[in-house]
């Protein structure tokens, strides 16, 4: 990226000499308007509102009007936004935009966060001259979470743009002529792509917007921000919740150059309602003798304190959707010997294995920006767009990486051109194997696909590491088929820059990870810098791992045993980590059970005592990726219900209650942290994942508020009109207020809780946090990588391949098939997610359908686990022969244990 | 010499039948395919280049030079197009009808010739939906080419392949615009492409491809018959060959005539077209179809080719003229073609379909005896606002351009329609 020097307005800047005119002025924090350029998309040149004028030298004082997005940096060239002649065309271009618009700022909710309003007024424009009948449309339906509004429309091209050509969606496009443009689908009906919801962020006006939001609408200047994870899935997205009045009202993108960079999946943008749902336990609970009563803190924390007296045998179990601190300090309530993961065992034991096989296999875990820059990627035994799913979005884009250096690249045609490159490359992919069980909807981008039962994909796995080195060891009677595969893919491997194996724990297969491993291994001996991922399920699966939780198994076991007084599980259902009658058994066998949570589930139910934990959004705390990024999410609001606190803080309290003098040190979230990377060398660098509480900028805290958050003393006036001091928050340097650092001053990525600065009251903002467009957040990207590659002596191959699949007559592997909308435990609650999440049903091959003289939707009774359930059937395409699967997580089903054996029969 | 041969339309017939292949050869057809075939490709290139062919779509851009920028040799990609565009749908044209209609093979040894010339492997006639007269004759050609192993593997027996398939269009004037075309062909919107990259170096599928105008090709086979002089002494002026010079509207004689490139526009106007027809005056005549500004009286004298129209402050363009007479109003003229181009707008770029609909509608409702007198300024600030460079493609630019003119030659007609409030020849 080398620097070259321009003139603008007369002045002399340096920028990167690759870029085209809009980044470079964008980068350089200069104000010039723009609407189908996105940094993402890249350029088109179809608005027109980036015009600059350009000068052939400094004798030139007639210049030439051009679009900064379409021009590439040349030394010495001389552009110029002032301009006169160039400031009256931009302002023209939002003349015609504003044609057809409807002006209803007031009713709309873009209202207070659009592009088109910032846009608008930085070019001055604010006088209607056309007189005529404006345009309209009917609007479409398209599903729970996005809303359309077609009279907007600028047609900008953003959302078709980014729609199709970036997620590879396929049902919305653009129809329609002139200024008569529609944007949306063929028919109404739900948006099919799983980032959908980016259109509410893409668009730059009203037409595209969250229609979660819209049933609870807030202005975003009066919501209330924190920095904050998506805690749906392992992939550690940066995210900014907003809420008001007690309730979340909607989340937005974080930006994150290294993570999720500009867009969301649909399940963590819009699964957040779970936290508004009827659901929530808001206030303690104790059962005795059969009655279940509300009590209030002092009562729960009594009783709690009694519960874990010292003496009292205890067992604790974690959680994979819960906290750092808040896992850590029920370990060091009950002992690192008592202490079990509620995760189900099988997953678990992959999820430890694949963290151990990162330690050692000199192989980087790679990043979401990183898997979006392989230039050829094998999946072994996952289906992304279903468990990992922003990291689906990076593959779709990291099968162009090839297809660019091979024809665009030969024609000089830069990355921002999207136009031009898009052209060029055509339909062209570079290579990206998916091997799995099942169809999935990455397939449609990928050079070939291996469908086969866990055991034949590791076996495929270890022939391409074969393949690579022949060190590593062969796999015997493997078909000829399946052996040339192997070849073509270790070739691509090979033959690329920076390849990339991705795997995980979803095919509940030791050899599928081991397999990933060892090709990693292979490119690493061959002299390539390979890079390797793991897809975890949840949002802390890494952290409580590195926590050295137990086995989940061992610990119902140890209850069986007799002797253990009482269980404390901490966010989490165990009915979905093993099978009922297991769960059943170890509440039978134990007398005491606490349950903290912020959902009621049946374990609450079996809870002598249950106490209210904050979601994400009402507590801070550190989550691991699947990445091994530490990241905190900070609180968003103080609830309403004094009652409801972090998980941690409960666990210290009772702990206070019990005597237990070492939780006397823990007064903030600094101090567990504080003490975490004593106790744990391998975590303490989570201690510099975002500054301590007592980090002030400039003297000051960092508002949680935008400055014109409105009716602080109003809003609980009807209780008292005395104005309340807005709460301490001894975990963080942010206040909840919107007094402080504000902008345009920017406070340290990990510590921003919205991107706003003056003129740009739209996500666009986030341009003036970057030093490069698209490039880290000036400060550095949020988060601290805790697993480095090992160096290549410490790694060795693994265990051999294991022997071929064989599908026996009558009877089935069942796996689970995993659902981004149904399968992830919090997020169903929101209404739009259960909407769209499946019923329980039996999915098989067109063969074996067809064996058992069943068609699509017919009923069949199977049984598996000592477990007989009445399922539709569901006719899987391409799914390999011999195996069944049940959608993951999803009613009744939830608790199944995989891998299981079992049998279907047609249904009576 | 000038004025006497007539290489485009010396096979048209007066009853309108078509030559067949075997009635094209009798006349020398094909002669040039063979000859140009033994040439090495850049030859042939710089022939073209030569003779000073400047394409008869509308841009008039160099021909020669157009194609040179097309790789070739052993390092080139491929398959390399070409595009034969035949999407004529400028109002008032209707010169490569003639030729597509009245002698289709010319068309098709052009474009065996000039693939030859890009190494082309595949090339296209992109032919206007609506002109279905065309599409039988070109199909029947076709046919006939394939039969004689003129076109298809080993063409001529020269070793070469060459693939050509008459295509045609679903309609819409951008597909005549030639990235729409491209687009249009791949099977996506017909919206134009930014330029760079250039067709030549990344066009349909991303591959170098030539997109030529159908009267611009079937000048090829003649220069290569005949040499690159002999093209330029058959005209008045730099501009080499013959054009298919035309006139519309209210004169005695509407047609088509082949005429040395250079012929003035009044002798085109009076000896050819007949002069305007009784009882009428000549006011004003778009000199290239519509998207041409409009020359008046005074410009009557004007050589009618590439260079001296621009200098009149027009454009040649397609060489077919639409006469306005004393009895039409320029402001429904105008307003009726500024509504042909807000309709054909892409929906691409914004001062394109904004502009073209609020102009449209100030236009009609100016004819309507509704206008506002600042619709005029308006009017004006729209024309400027769509100069060329400020739009994705030409199509604003030349909408422009006939509604600027009016406003300049015609602009007392505007304002009578304000002041009197209703279409003084209504």
């Amino acid at each position: 990226m080398t620097g070259v020097t321009i003139y603008v307005d007369n002045r002399p800047y340096e920028v990167n000499a690759e870029t085209n005119a809009l980044e470079a002025c964008l980068s350089l924090g200069m104000d010039l308007p723009y609407f189908c350029w996105h940094p993402a998309l890249g350029s088109v040149g179809a608005c027109r509102q980036c015009a600059v004028k350009q000068f052939r030298d400094e004798k030139d004082t007639k210049g030439k009007l051009v679009m900064s997005c379409l021009t590439p940096i040349a030394k010495d060239m001389r552009i110029s936004i002032e301009d006169a002649e160039a400031r009256a065309f931009r302002a023209s271009v939002i003349e015609g935009l504003m044609e057809s618009h409807p002006h209803d700022c007031p009713v709309c909710d873009e209202g207070g966060e659009c592009h088109l309003q910032d846009m608008t007024v930085m070019t001055g424009h604010d006088y209607r001259r056309y007189s005529f009948l404006k345009r309209t449309f009917r609007n479409q339906y398209l599903g729970p979470f996005v809303n359309q509004e077609m009279n907007r429309c600028i047609q900008c091209y953003r959302c078709v743009r980014f729609y199709r050509d970036y997620a590879n969606g396929k049902d919305f496009d653009n129809f329609g002529i002139r200024n008569i443009v529609f944007f949306g689908r063929a028919k109404d009906g739900v948006l099919e792509n799983e980032f959908a919801g980016n259109l509410a962020e893409v668009c730059p006006t009203g037409v595209f917007t969250d229609k979660t939001l819209k049933r609870h609408y807030t202005r975003k200047w009066d919501l209330q921000f924190a920095p904050s994870i998506c805690a749906h899935c392992s992939l550690g997205c940066n995210t900014s919740p907003g809420e008001r009045y007690g309730k979340l009202r909607r989340i937005v993108n974080r930006y994150n150059g290294e993570v999720n960079g500009y867009f969301l999946c649909d399940r963590g943008r819009f699964g957040y309602e779970f936290a508004n749902s009827g659901e929530r336990v808001r206030a303690p609970q104790i059962a005795q003798n059969g009655t279940r009563g509300q009590a209030t803190k002092a009562q729960a924390l009594e009783a709690f304190g009694i519960l874990i007296a010292p003496g009292a045998s205890l067992i604790g179990i974690g959680s994979p959707r819960a906290s750092l601190e808040a896992n850590f300090a029920l370990r060091e309530l009950v002992g690192a010997e008592r202490f079990f993961a509620g995760v189900a065992d099988t997953e678990w034991k992959l999820a430890n294995r694949a963290l151990d096989l990162l330690r050692h296999s000199a192989a980087p875990p790679a990043s979401l920006r990183q898997i979006e820059h392989s230039d050829a990627v094998l999946v072994l035994g996952e289906d992304l767009t279903n468990t990992a799913p922003r990291g689906a979005l990076s593959l779709r884009q990291a099968v162009r990486r090839q297809p660019f250096e091979q024809i665009a690249a030969k024609l000089k045609l830069p990355e921002w051109n999207d136009h031009a490159v898009r052209v060029a490359l055509q339909d062209a992919k570079g290579p990206l194997f998916i091997a799995t069980p099942a169809t999935t909807k990455l397939d449609d981008v990928a050079a070939e696909t291996y469908r086969a039962a866990p055991d034949d994909i590791a076996r495929l796995g270890f022939a391409v590491a074969h393949a690579i080195d022949a060190r590593a060891p062969e796999v015997p009677r493997l078909s000829s088929d399946v052996a040339a595969l192997a070849r073509r893919i270790a070739a691509a491997l090979k033959d690329a820059h920076d390849p990339l194996v991705i795997s995980g724990v979803s095919a509940q297969s030791e050899a599928v990870i081991e397999a990933a491993a060892s090709i990693a291994r292979a490119l690493k001996v061959s002299g390539k810098t390979a890079k390797i991922f793991f897809a975890l399920h949840e949002c802390n699966t890494a952290g409580l791992a590195m926590l050295g939780a137990r086995p989940l198994g061992e610990a119902l076991d140890l209850v069986g045993q007799g002797g253990v007084n009482t269980a404390i599980i901490l966010e989490n259902d165990l009915y979905r980590r093993a099978l009922p009658r297991r769960v059943d058994a170890f509440f039978a066998a134990v007398p005491h059970v606490v349950a903290l949570d912020s959902l009621f589930h049946r374990t609450c139910e079996k809870a002598q005592l249950v106490l209210p934990a904050g979601t994400f959004a009402e507590s801070d705390g550190t989550y691991v990726s699947s990445e091994g990024r530490a990241q905190r999410f900070f609180q968003v609001f103080v609830p309403a219900e004094e009652e409801i606190q972090a998980s941690w803080r409960w666990i210290r309290d009772a702990m206070l209650a019990a005597d237990h003098q070492e939780a006397r040190a823990w007064q903030s979230l600094d101090d567990v942290l504080h003490t975490i990377s004593e106790y744990e060398p391998r975590l303490s660098a989570i201690v510099s994942a975002a500054q301590p509480a007592g980090f002030r900028d400039e003297g000051q805290l960092i508002p949680r508020e935008p400055h014109r958050y409105s009716g602080r003393t109003a809003m609980l006036a009807n209780i008292s009109v005395h104005e309340p001091k807005p709460p301490d928050d001894p975990d963080s340097p942010l206040s909840f207020s919107m007094e402080g650092y504000t902008a345009p001053a920017q406070p340290p990525p990990p510590l921003t809780p919205f991107f706003w600065t003056p003129g740009w009251n739209s996500y666009q903002a986030v341009n003036k946090f970057q030093s490069e467009i698209g490039g880290p957040l000036r400060g550095g990207d949020p988060g601290v990588r805790l697993i480095d590659a090992a160096p290549l002596e410490q790694s060795s191959y693994f265990a051999s391949a294991p022997p071929a699949f064989e599908a026996r007559s009558s009877e089935w592997i069942f796996l689970p098939a995993y659902h981004i909308f149904g399968s992830e435990e919090l997020s169903r609650h929101a209404p739009g997610v259960a909407e769209l999440s499946p019923k329980p049903y039996i999915g098989i091959s067109a063969d074996d359908a067809a064996l058992l003289r069943m068609t699509q939707g017919a009923q069949a009774e199977v049984k598996l686990n000592a477990s007989t359930y009445t399922l539709p059937v569901r006719v899987i395409d391409g799914l390999a022969n011999g195996i069944a699967l049940l959608p993951a997580g999803v009613d009744f089903l939830e608790g199944e244990e995989f891998p299981a054996r079992g049998t279907i029969r047609r249904g009576l | 010499m000038p004025g006497q041969e007539k290489p485009l339309t010396k096979n048209i017939r007066p009853d309108g039948t078509a030559p067949d292949l075997k009635a094209y050869e009798r006349a020398g057809g094909y002669d040039a395919a063979r000859k140009a075939l033994k040439l090495d490709p850049p030859k042939v290139t710089d022939l073209v280049k030569q003779s000073n062919l400047r394409g008869r779509g509308g841009a008039g851009f160099p021909t020669g030079m157009k194609w040179s920028f097309v790789p070739v040799g052993k390092d080139a990609p491929h398959p390399k197009y070409l595009a034969a565009n035949a999407d004529e749908m400028e109002p008032g044209t209707f010169k490569d009808r003639l030729l597509m209609e009245g002698d289709p093979h010319l068309l098709i040894e052009s474009m065996i010739i000039a693939s030859h010339a890009i190494e082309a492997d595949v090339a296209y006639i992109f032919l206007r939906g609506e002109y279905t007269l065309s599409a039988e004759r070109l199909e029947s050609a076709l046919a006939e080419a394939y039969r004689a192993g003129y076109l298809g593997q080993n063409i001529f027996k020269s070793g070469k392949n060459l693939e050509m398939y008459l295509h045609l269009s679903a309609g819409r004037y951008m597909c005549g615009e030639e990235t729409g075309l491209l687009n249009a062909l791949e099977g996506k919107r017909a919206n134009p492409r930014a330029k760079p990259p250039f067709p030549q170096t990344s066009g349909l599928w991303g591959k170098p491809t030539i997109v030529q105008n159908v009267e611009t090709l079937c000048n090829v086979p003649g220069i290569v018959a005949n040499g690159a002089d002999w093209f330029k002494s058959l005209s008045y002026t730099a501009d080499g060959g013959t054009k298919l010079y035309g006139a519309s509207g209210k004169v005695k004689r509407p047609g088509l005539w082949e005429l040395p490139m250079g012929t003035t526009a009044r002798e085109i106007l009076e000896e050819h077209a007949g002069g305007m027809r009784d009882g009428l005056k000549f006011r004003g005549l778009l000199p290239g179809g519509a998207s041409t500004d409009f020359l008046v009286e005074e410009h009557l004298d004007v050589r009618m080719d590439f260079t001296e129209v621009q200098k009149a402050g027009s454009r040649m363009g397609t060489g077919t003229m639409i006469v306005l007479d004393d009895q039409n109003c320029p402001v429904g003229m105008v307003a009726n073609l500024t509504h042909f181009f807000a309709q054909e707008s892409c929906g691409w770029c914004t001062p394109c379909w904004s502009g073209l609909s609020w102009a449209s509608q100030m236009l009609d409702a100016l004819e309507a005896g509704k206008g506002k007198p600042e619709f005029l300024d308006y009017l004006a600030h729209e024309t400027k606002f769509w100069s060329p460079g400020n739009t994705f493609c030409a199509l604003a630019p030349g909408a422009a351009e006939p509604l600027q003119s009016a406003l300049k030659y015609f602009r007392a007609d505007f304002e009578r329609h304000i002041t009197e409030k209703r279409c003084p020849w209504s």
